[in-house]
């Protein structure tokens, strides 16, 4: 299964400020309300959480049912609190696990 | 030839597309937006207001709409969003997503895309760090609905 992260944050911040994060990663979202060619339903495959840790603390998180569009997006906000990592991660129903990091400098 | 359907794949065709449509509905209704409520927060008073919700008021592709949803607060440690949660009464499953936030969110605002089962009301709730609770509505026409069909 394709599993593209698209992630976009800003590499450096002035302390205090407030960022704006999107992230987006590909995934069908699959409903288990559809049917194949041959009328044979498709399993429910639904990823049903994101988090957002800053340097490993979790600053936001997201819950995810049948309604979130497929290739799940989102745009949300972080305060620059000090230069690391931000850490992406998203989990599956089936307990897979996919992530993305990126590098924060802030001055 | 690889294009070929062969007469039992298109009998078989027929009979999905014919079990997809007489499939019964079975959609959500806002009593049972109150139930998850209920389950989520107790019976605590919902207030109109602070919350803002931004989805487009006709939509062409239920399959992804995009929506933005905002709350009035400073977001400080000692006022902040903790909670903020969506809600369609017309998809076969009222929860859209929920979102967890605190006060190192800086900014009480989140965009995404969902899918619309049909015209219908979307509500937000939000939850904020005094345990109130604020709610706003919004209504969209879909002419192409998610679910219903492939």
């Amino acid at each position: 299964m394709s599993n593209t992260i698209r992630i976009k944050a800003p590499g450096q911040a002035r302390r205090g400020e407030v960022m704006e994060l999107k992230a987006m990663i590909r995934h069908p979202m699959e409903t288990g309300y559809r049917r194949d060619l041959y009328g044979k339903q498709i399993p429910e495959d639904i990823l049903d959480r994101f988090e957002c840790r800053y340097n490993g603390e979790v600053v936001f998180s997201a819950e995810f049912f049948r309604a979130t569009a497929a290739d799940p997006f989102l745009t949300f906000y972080t305060v620059a609190t000090e230069s690391g990592t931000l850490e992406f991660r998203w989990l599956g129903q089936d307990e897979s696990v996919y992530r993305e990091s990126v590098q924060l400098e802030v001055k | 030839m690889a294009n070929r359907i062969d007469r039992r794949q298109f009998l078989a065709r027929g009979a999905a597309l014919a079990s997809v449509s007489l499939a019964p509905a079975v959609f959500a209704s806002p009593a049972e937006v109150e139930l998850e409520l209920a389950g989520l927060f107790g019976d605590r008073p919902i207030q109109e207001g602070r919350v803002t919700l931004k989805v487009p008021p006709i939509v062409e592709n239920g399959y992804s709409v995009p929506l933005t949803v905002e709350v009035d607060s400073p977001m400080t440690a000692e006022e902040h969003v903790r909670r903020i949660v969506l809600f369609a009464e017309e998809n076969p499953q009222p929860n859209i997503a929920r979102f967890t936030l605190g006060p190192r969110a800086g900014r009480a605002s989140i965009q995404t895309r969902i899918r619309m089962g049909g015209s219908q009301k979307i509500r937000a709730v939000a939850e904020l760090s005094d345990g109130s609770l604020w709610s706003t509505e919004t209504f969209s026409i879909v002419t192409l609905a998610a679910c219903v069909i492939q």
